[in-house]
């Protein structure tokens, strides 16, 4: 049974329709990027396997032992102020929310994992400093260390890569790579064509108010390929 | 000092001080909340709106004006952070309506129907609380602290949920939290600190107490955690330095602790510019 099933989905706002007829599963263990142009929907595709946004038709059933609430999020950008008061370890340990029900603080657990997460990602050191004043990558690592503090099962990542120089961005391209190599799935949004054919399982392409590809990453490169390469930029 | 103890015989001077402080602390605490969500304007129009019910509850002849005003003050911070979601009305107009709506409708409900001949002293008392916090009786003394000490007990027990809500509704709605419950806790809690407050420093100084303290805190602090202890801390000296001040020098009880406040707020923004210089 698949973790994340999505059946004839149909997305938009208010009415009008952005993308329909969209249907895909996802496996345990997969790493599903998403590619398209921009406005083609994706970060809708996003919000709405996470149950931020309702689908204006067709549904999404998770299964495989994941609950709705098990799902990580690291968001395209956040809309936190310039003069947020939070630290990066309370941020992160944020993510541990989902565990803690009613009770009113966190467990030892809950902190330990927080600080593993930290140490895991490399911003150990950054613990205490303010979250806001970090620099686009440390943000973007802080807030991927919270998505793993709230599951280690599935991962919802939208342009983690997005305003990363190059090495930032090949570092943050291993660190998933590593996750899903510990068992974690990844759906990924991604712009970056060349790093999704490379790390990814396989391939979601939207554009045109509909689902163009849908497959493993091999398919995916020998239609792309037969299609005279360069069309899917 | 003597004088000072000579007042303190008096028990009313104690309720004002007691109430006070307590208000104080309430305040603050939602105040680094208000402030980072930008409802720090949620305040001030919610105020109007208590004020816009004590002038019904007046006319109506009511002894305990608390049972009209906390409801109706709860009811409107409900819809007005509604309003903030799914805006017909944008939600800076929408609390400008209300707050101005409600202050000329309260203002002419205790024109036409209040039989006291000296109506502006009475709208002048309820607008900056002049002197209603030295009139305080036992009975409004005792509701002031419980509610307090509910608002800080909710505070406490939320206090995980509060922030992460704060800081990325999405994502502690992806993650399961109920994020429009806690929207929903904020709302009623705001309303009740607001009525509560009215008794202090009156209904349009109140934005004065819940954010001063909270961006003076914000100046020095770069934690959620120590931004609301120092906010609290800030908060509750204030208080307690206007009440003070104002026994002793005869000064509106609202607007010196507001004017305390405000002295609080550029002494922190002084610390902070030093310890960033030095770091
Ligand atoms: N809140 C909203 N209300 C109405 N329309 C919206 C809203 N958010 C997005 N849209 C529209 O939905 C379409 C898809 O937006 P979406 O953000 O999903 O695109 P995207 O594929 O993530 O693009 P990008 O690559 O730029 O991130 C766009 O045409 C956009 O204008
Ligand atoms: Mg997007």
């Amino acid at each position: 049974m698949p973790q994340l099933s999505c059946q004839n989905l149909t997305l938009g706002y208010e009415g009008k329709t952005i993308v329909s007829g969209l249907s895909f599963d996802i496996n345990a263990g997969d790493y599903l990027c998403i590619v398209g142009e921009n406005g083609s929907g994706k970060s809708t595709l996003m919000k709405t396997l996470l149950h931020l946004k309702t689908p204006a038709s067709g549904q999404i059933v998770t299964g495989d032992g994941v609950k709705s609430n098990e799902i990580g999020y690291l968001p395209q950008q956040t809309a936190v102020q310039k003069d947020f008061p939070a630290s990066v370890r309370e941020v992160v340990r944020s993510g541990c929310l989902n565990r803690c029900g009613l009770r009113p603080f966190y467990s030892r657990q809950e902190k330990q994992l927080a600080e593993e997460n930290m140490a895991k990602l490399g911003i150990f050191s950054l613990a205490k400093r303010c979250y806001r004043e970090l620099s686009g990558g440390q943000q973007q690592r802080a807030l991927l260390a919270r998505a793993l503090c709230a599951t280690r099962k599935i991962l919802l990542l939208d342009e983690p890569a997005a305003g990363l120089d190059p090495k930032a961005t090949e570092e943050m391209y291993e660190l998933i790579a590593r996750l899903n190599g510990e068992g974690t799935t990844i759906v990924m949004i991604s712009h970056d064509v060349a790093a999704s054919v490379k790390y990814a399982s396989h391939i979601l392409h939207i554009g045109g108010g509909s689902a163009l590809f849908f497959g493993p990453k091999s398919d995916y490169i020998r239609k792309n390929v037969s299609c005279g390469g360069g069309t899917y930029e | 000092m003597n004088k000072l103890a000579l007042y303190f015989e008096y028990p009313f001077v104690r309720y004002a001080m007691i109430v006070g402080v307590l208000i104080a602390l309430c305040s603050s605490l939602l105040g680094v909340t208000l402030v980072l969500k930008r409802f720090s304007f949620i305040g001030d129009g919610l105020s109007h709106v208590a004020f816009g019910a004590t002038a019904v509850a007046a006319a109506m002849r009511l002894t305990n004006n608390f049972l009209l005003v906390l409801p109706v003050t709860i009811l409107c911070a409900i819809l007005l952070l509604r309003t903030g979601q799914n805006a017909m009305i944008k939600g800076d107009a929408a609390i400008a309506m209300i707050s101005v709506g409600t202050l000329a409708v309260g203002y002419l409900i205790m024109n036409v129907f209040s039989k006291s001949a000296n109506i502006s002293g009475d709208v002048c008392a309820t607008l900056f609380g002049s002197t209603s916090i030295l009139t305080l009786t036992a009975t409004e003394v005792w509701l002031s602290a419980v509610l307090s000490v509910a608002v800080t007990a909710v505070f406490l027990v939320f206090y995980h949920k509060i922030f992460a809500v704060t800081f990325d509704e999405d994502f502690a709605t992806a993650t399961g939290i109920k994020a429009k419950l806690y929207n929903l806790i904020l709302a009623v809690v705001i309303a009740v600190v607001i009525v509560i407050a009215m008794n202090l420093v009156g209904a349009l100084l109140i934005s004065a107490l819940v954010i001063f303290p909270a961006l003076s805190a914000m100046r020095a602090f770069k934690t959620f955690k120590a931004v609301t202890v120092c906010s609290v801390l800030i908060s509750v000296s204030c208080a307690a330095l206007g009440i003070l001040i104002s026994i002793v020098a005869g000064t509106p009880v609202g607007s010196t602790i507001v004017a305390v406040d405000i002295a609080g707020f550029f002494a922190f923004s002084a610390i902070g510019l030093i310890t960033r210089r030095i770091n």
